[in-house]
């Protein structure tokens, strides 16, 4: 479903992306996984059309997405730290962004499960992290796009809430969608994803089933396979 | 992009800085129009808070409106949305708020207690120039990629464009006063918008002074037809430019 | 006394029992040549071609219903060479146009008591030309030419030579000057329109003693100019829109012992140019939106400037000297900004009417493109507050806080 072909990118003197290739197929959740300034949110970026790559070729359903925009109508994107026009409120984003989509079949669920209509009329500068998380979450999810690409979803939230967006998460990698999570925190991700990306140095170390890594491993836990890899010294 | 417009729109008319902004045109508006008891007066003073006033608070404003709406921006870039198009939108809400607010402030009182030829010319001139100074705001915005770096080059395009450069158009007036130098005085008028817009004012409120020695060349150019039109195709294009550029930057950017 | 008589004269000729009228059937010349002296000639309405008619008896000529004199653009319309002539009523057009000859619609040759009233000149070279003539009435005519189309043009209304003189009511247009006198003295000139000539609405010289009253000077190319004469009297004037290069309201050179009252100066280049006046008095005068109320050039002395409104004006005063002999107090100053503690309606901070920048665009005039910048507000208040390129002494220690009721 996505393409990323000899991508490369360059910040000043930092190669942020070197070289990827990489290909996610549809109805998989994938890990991208890195430690800081690995390139994990450039690669994202890349795919949103806020980061333009140096060279290479981004594709989605096999057309490129290089100058064009229609394709974002099919991702929904929830961003690390999200902020909105401070003066609105909750319920005005909400309306606004359904006014840009001009999307009708809207997939309320994270709204009413986060019970977001009792904080609608709360202006924006007023809310807390979490709660713009929540948002934000549910602005992803709410035009029922064919890819969800989530950057440090849980990062700011509550263990219900948590729990809450995992679930739906898994839900839409079943109704065949593809997900995109990247996340510090691996042992949240055991259960959700079926693939790992492992990035670092603007680099693809490895890309694979969790299964294989496992299988390879001989441990159960993503944290522990992890390590295992790095103990090893790559592959 | 009407809907990003208006999203804009209703987000700044609600900001307190400039309903305060608004205010205060409106007030000293008022007092100049309405205490002086004579209208040319009460005109140049008006003229000055175009000339001076304006372009300050319509670059400062928009620069960090600018800033503090580039997360805002970059909600909108991961939309189904052409770049140009949210840029556009950004420019031409803000635009259009000051627009309200300087038409509200100076525009409205102006037409109601004076209402000459050269009371609509100074709120056409007013309008172009907040317009300009906030493509101009937008440009640097674009090209700075930090707040602090791209306020600091707003006040410095300010303070260029209205002082230093009448400093350096002065300076060269009288090196080379031993020249002809009408034509190249219209052309250094030309290439600053408040000087242009001054111009233009300025050939209605002092057209007999202007019709003076320096009428031969200054007046016949700016005073015709055809030259009050080139000088406001000129705006035109001082508002165009910038915005040009701006588009093609945020095009490229990384955000 | 002389004129008193004169006027009573003229109005008791068409009574005396002698006195016949004629009716011209064909042609004027030939029912003037059968006219005596008194008589009354009526012309009926008519195109007429004369070939340069020359009046020499003092007959009473009345157009009728507007009868056209024609002189073809090739002679002088009318030639008045007998004293007490009355031409009135006429339409003179297209008289001839020379380069070495003044032709003119109607010339006044050396002669005494004529009158020449609500006449219409049309495209004529010179308009009505008096020369060495006196005690002559020119009222309510029309002069309209077509100077600017023209290579040659000729004055609207010209004399020279002459004295006590009336010229009222007339409206000149489209002339070289609009009024010109070389040597008149002792006349009144009330209530005339002069407009869009090509040079001057009114222009004279040598012409001491004479009176200007109520007359309107406007949008004449090069304005209003003065030359050479003394005891000039100047009341209700108005002298508007005459903007250019070389164009004032009115240019005063060399004019001594007058007067300039009571009168408009709005949208002049410069309401008055001043050079080489001396007592003049300019009072009770209104000022507004000139380019420069008043240029003062150095060469003035003793005038007295008072009692004027300055409204709008981009430049009240400037001069090219510092060497300052005339008076400038109580006058009233829009610009002006001091206060007045004691509440005697006169500011008790002086006011100096001379700007840096005009003194400075006197010099470098191309500088005028950046005048109400910012940065030129600037060094105009620096010199304000201390004085360095201005003359110090031109000064109104008084200036009234509000305008004149003028």
């Amino acid at each position: 479903m996505i393409r990323f072909t000899n991508i490369y990118k360059r910040f000043g003197r930092l190669q942020a992306l070197d070289n990827i290739n990489l290909s996610f197929p549809a109805s998989k959740s994938v890990a991208l996984i890195g430690p800081n300034g690995s390139g994990k949110t450039t690669l994202i970026k890349s795919l949103l059309g806020m980061v333009v790559p140096d060279k290479g070729d981004i594709t989605f359903k096999d057309s490129s997405i290089l100058g064009s925009c229609d394709y974002r109508a099919n991702i929904g994107y929830m961003p690390q730290i999200s902020s909105y026009p401070e003066n609105m409120t909750i319920s005005q984003v909400m309306e606004m962004m359904k006014d840009i989509r001009q999307y009708n079949k809207l997939d309320e669920d994270l709204v009413k499960a986060f019970k977001l209509p009792q904080l609608a009329g709360k202006p924006m500068r007023t809310l807390s992290g979490g709660t713009r998380q929540k948002v934000s979450a549910c602005l992803a999810f709410l035009f029922n796009p064919e890819v969800l690409v989530l950057d440090e979803p849980t990062a700011g939230l509550d263990p219900v809430a948590s729990g809450i967006l995992q679930d739906k998460i898994l839900q839409e990698t079943k109704n065949g969608k593809l997900v995109l999570i990247t996340s510090h925190i691996l042992s949240e991700l055991d259960d959700l994803v079926d693939e790992v990306a492992y990035l670092q140095d603007g680099k693809v170390q490895f890309h694979k089933q969790v299964a294989a890594l496992q299988a390879e491993t001989g441990e159960q836990k993503l944290v522990r396979a992890m390590a295992r890899v790095m103990e090893n010294g790559g592959l | 992009m009407k809907k990003i417009i208006k999203y804009v729109v209703l987000d700044i008319l609600r900001n307190r800085i400039l309903v305060s902004y608004t205010v205060l045109l409106l007030v000293v508006s008022m007092l100049l129009l309405c205490l002086t008891d004579n209208g040319t007066k009460a005109l140049l003073s008006l003229l000055n808070i175009v000339l001076i006033v304006l372009p300050l608070v319509s670059i400062i404003f928009s620069t960090i409106y600018y800033y503090n709406a580039s997360a805002f921006i970059e909600l909108l870039v991961c939309q189904p949305l052409r770049r140009t198009k949210i840029l556009l939108s950004v420019y031409v809400g803000l635009a259009l708020s000051l627009l309200i607010a300087f038409c509200v402030g100076v525009g409205v009182p102006l037409l109601i207690f004076d209402g000459s030829i050269t009371a609509v010319l100074l709120i056409v001139v007013g309008m172009a120039l907040t317009v300009i100074f906030s493509a101009l705001a937008i440009l640097g915005s674009v090209i700075m990629r930090d707040k602090a770096r791209g306020i600091g080059v707003a006040i410095l395009s300010w303070f260029y464009f209205s002082l230093l450069y009448d400093g350096l158009v002065l300076f060269l007036l009288f090196q080379f006063s031993d020249y002809p130098l009408e034509k190249p005085a219209v052309v250094m008028g030309a290439l600053n918008p408040i000087d242009l817009g001054r111009i233009i004012v300025l050939l209605r409120l002092d057209s007999a002074a202007m019709m003076g020695y320096t009428g031969a060349v200054f007046a016949s150019f700016f005073g015709s037809v055809g030259g009050m039109l080139t000088a406001f195709v000129l705006l035109l294009i001082w508002m165009g430019w910038p915005l040009c550029w701006a588009l093609r930057r945020f095009n490229r950017k990384d955000l | 006394m002389e004129r008193a008589i004169s006027i009573i004269l003229l109005w008791l000729l068409p009574l005396h029992a002698w006195a016949r009228v004629w009716t011209v059937k064909a042609s004027v010349k030939t029912t003037l040549q059968q006219a005596a002296t008194g008589d009354t000639v009526i012309v009926p309405a008519g195109v007429y071609y004369e070939k340069g008619l020359v009046i020499d008896k003092a007959v009473y000529l009345k157009g009728v219903g507007k009868p056209v004199l024609d002189g073809e653009s090739k002679y002088e319309v009318v030639l008045i060479l007998a004293s007490h002539v009355t031409l009135e009523g006429f339409v003179i057009r297209h008289s001839g146009f020379s380069d070495w000859k003044d032709l003119a619609g109607i010339k006044l040759g050396n002669v005494r008591h004529v009158t020449i009233k609500n006449n219409i000149l049309e495209e004529t070279f010179f308009g009505i030309y008096c020369q060495q003539s006196d005690s002559c009435v020119i009222a309510g005519n029309i002069l309209r030419s077509n100077a600017s189309q023209r290579v040659q043009s000729g004055n609207g209304i010209h004399c020279w030579h002459c004295d006590n003189m009336q010229l009222t009511g007339n409206t000149v247009t489209q002339h070289r000057d609009g009024i010109y006198f070389e040597f008149v003295t002792n006349s009144l000139i009330k209530g005339n329109r002069s407009f869009r000539n090509v040079r001057y609405g009114l222009h004279f010289m040598f012409s001491h003693n004479d009176h200007y009253e109520d007359n309107i000077f406007e949008h004449n190319e090069a304005g209003v100019s003065v030359m050479f004469s003394h005891g000039v009297d100047m009341k209700r004037n108005r002298f508007a829109g005459n903007q250019g290069g070389g164009a004032y309201g009115i240019l005063l050179k060399e004019i001594t012992d007058s007067r300039m009252e009571q009168s408009h100066f709005e949208d002049n280049t410069v309401g008055i140019y001043m050079e080489g006046t001396t007592r003049v008095q300019v009072t009770a005068n209104v000022f507004k939106t000139n380019g420069w109320a008043m240029k003062v050039q150095a060469s003035c002395s003793e005038n007295r400037i008072t009692h004027n409104n300055f409204f709008g004006n981009t430049f009240d005063v400037a001069t090219n000297g510092s060497l300052v002999l005339n008076n400038f107090d109580n006058n009233y100053w829009d610009k002006y900004e001091g206060y007045d503690l004691n509440r005697d309606g006169k500011g008790d901070v002086p006011y100096h009417p001379v700007s840096l920048y005009a003194m400075v665009a006197d010099k470098n005039p191309a500088v005028m493109m950046l005048y109400h910048s910012f940065m030129v507000s600037l060094l105009d208040r620096t010199e304000k507050v201390m004085p360095g390129i201005t003359p110090v002494n031109l000064v109104d220690r008084a200036p009234f806080m509000k305008p004149l009721a003028l």
